[in-house]
């Protein structure tokens, strides 16, 4: 079993940092979604993505990792759940590629790890804990470890992967349908089962913390090289043009959109700029080995555009996604996801797929639009079923009038800030000193 | 003696500080405030969502004077403040019963 040692030190090293960057993303997401909740509920809204890093963690090695790249059990739709388990037979001398096998664990974990986080910006201030985190564990099973065997899982000797990627051919380099598409579509299904915000459409909801945001996106594209331009697996050229179209992709987006709000609403907002550097991250994710600079710089701007415009959607129609996970993730993930059908080009790489508008004819869009719909039908319909059951056994939400006080003091039993020198007064009561000195609920969530 | 409670912009504090200070007023207390007089809300506008803030950000400066003093003092706050715009804020004074410093004992008149 143990194979000649062809592990590339090079390959190894950068695969190794691009796994840290990644894991990096979902603390700066959550800075990115804590910014934006109101101050009652930054808590809860930063807890969801660290839950989800211990959690889908966990899983991930006990039974995702077989789920998604063990072989396939038929037609691409799902990897051997007991042929890694607990990942059964892996040393540290298994090669994937010219990488260690733990590597390629670890790096493919945190994808999993950040596309649930991603899913929590649809329904902020509302939350149970503990009904997300039972959520957060069964939709990793059921929805995000198939779909990564879809598009992630490529054949390779002896070995059959995913439908997406190896029957369909459609281009998704590092998860524009897998993780974006998934998670937006995941985030609408959940915030129509859980309903509106007290208040939405009426009161304003402020980002309590604009910095917040902007240190947050600041994480997220500091990560997103890791994310894109590790999805190479290796040191080569392929990471170096995922590198290149990320900055570029990227940058076009954020100015797209700032002109957009510009042009709409009179005035450039940091949160604009924020929210454009995200879209762009997502639309340039799928497609970020596939085009040249020409079409990093459409499909930012279209990403820019496009989701600065999606946003507003949510009050037309009179859905509560609080912090836009449908027009950034789902929107920014489908128009990259499409676009690779017109803009993929050899330009950079050789052999690689023709879209459109380089001579490849529809047939690649075709593709294109056949995995995110899939993606996306297939994550709404078991994301809706999962929310349901959750909502009518546990229950999903909090009471209202946790949800006036705040689902922070009332859920975890503490407060984001103290600012005041005068605290609020209190005493000391019970254990060692952990929470600090809010009058703890008399409901749920104190500790013990 | 008197009470005088201003509410006034928040970047003409210095001004009224001074101002105050030039008179011959030892201490003041200033809190951060909220609220809106004609001057009204302003807006705000979050991806691409238009939200009217009622409440603007305001300074409450609270100073304790002689009766005799307090009217002056009143003037003197105003001329400090004012920019002739709306949203310059108010004035009010009313009576006190007492005042006692805490680290003395000291009542009324030497207590200020």
């Amino acid at each position: 079993m143990p194979e000649i040692p062809e592990i590339s030190a090079g390959d190894t090293a950068w695969v190794l940092v691009a796994t840290a960057l990644v894991l990096l993303m979902t603390p700066g997401l959550a800075f990115f979604y804590g910014g934006m909740v109101r101050m009652k509920s930054v808590l809860n809204m930063m807890m969801m993505s660290f839950g989800a890093m211990g959690l889908v963690a966990i899983l991930w090695v006990l039974y995702g990792y077989s789920m998604a790249f063990g072989n396939d059990v038929g037609y691409g739709l799902l990897g051997s759940p007991t042929e890694f388990f607990g990942l059964a037979g892996i040393t540290a001398d298994s090669i994937s590629g010219a990488i260690p096998t733990f590597v390629f664990v670890m790096f493919q974990a945190m994808f999993a790890i950040i596309t649930v986080a991603l899913i929590s910006g649809a329904i902020a201030d509302r939350t149970k804990f503990g009904a997300w985190m039972v959520f957060a564990g069964i939709w990793a099973t059921v929805v995000y470890f198939p779909v990564a065997h879809w598009v992630f899982a490529f054949d390779s000797d002896g070995v059959t992967g995913g439908w997406i990627a190896n029957n369909l051919g459609a281009i998704d380099f590092a998860g524009g349908t897998a993780v974006h598409i998934n998670a937006g579509a995941a985030g609408l299904a959940l915030a129509l089962v859980l309903g509106k915000r007290i208040g939405f459409g009426k009161t304003p909801f402020r980002p309590h913390n604009l910095p917040f945001v902007m240190l947050g996106a600041g994480l997220l594209w500091f990560g997103w090289f890791g994310f894109n331009a590790g999805s190479a697996l290796a040191a080569n050229g392929t990471a170096a043009v995922a590198f290149l179209n990320t900055v570029v992709a990227t940058a076009a987006s954020m100015l797209a959109w700032l002109l957009v709000e510009k042009i709409r609403d009179g005035h450039a907002t940091s949160l604009g700029a924020a929210s454009g550097v995200v879209a762009g991250l997502v639309a340039i994710t799928p497609a970020c080995a596939a085009v040249n600079i020409v079409g990093a710089i459409a499909i930012g701007v279209a990403a820019g555009v496009l989701c600065a415009m999606a946003v507003g959607l949510k009050y037309k129609l009179g859905y509560d996604d609080s912090l836009d996970v449908v027009g950034v993730h789902l929107v920014g993930g489908i128009v990259g996801t499409l676009l690779i059908g017109f803009f993929a080009t050899d330009a950079y790489i050789a052999d690689s797929k023709l879209g459109l508008f380089y001579g490849g004819g529809a047939e690649l869009l075709g593709k294109q639009a056949i995995a995110a719909g899939a993606v996306l039908a297939f994550s709404f319909v078991v994301t809706a079923i999962i929310a349901f059951g959750i909502e009518k056994t546990m229950g999903f939400r909090i009471s209202s009038e946790d949800e006036q006080a705040g689902v922070d003091v009332r859920t975890h039993a503490e407060t984001a800030y103290e600012f005041n020198d005068a605290a609020y007064g209190g005493s000391f009561t019970k254990g060692s000193g952990s929470s600090v000195n809010v009058t703890a609920p008399e409901k749920e969530g104190a500790p013990a | 003696m008197k009470l005088v409670t201003a509410v006034i912009k928040p970047f003409k504090l210095d001004d009224v500080k001074n101002a105050l200070e030039a008179y011959g007023i030892n201490g003041l207390t200033v809190s951060e405030a909220s609220g809106y007089g004609r001057q009204r809300g302003h807006t705000e506008v979050y991806r691409g969502a238009e939200y009217t803030v009622d409440l603007v950000p305001k300074v409450r400066v609270v100073v304790l004077g002689d009766d005799d003093d307090a009217e002056s003092v009143v003037d003197v706050i105003i001329k400090s403040a004012q920019t002739g715009r709306i949203g310059d804020g108010k004035v009010w004074m009313i009576p006190v019963d007492s005042v006692a410093r805490v680290r003395t004992g000291e009542r009324g008149h030497d207590a200020l």
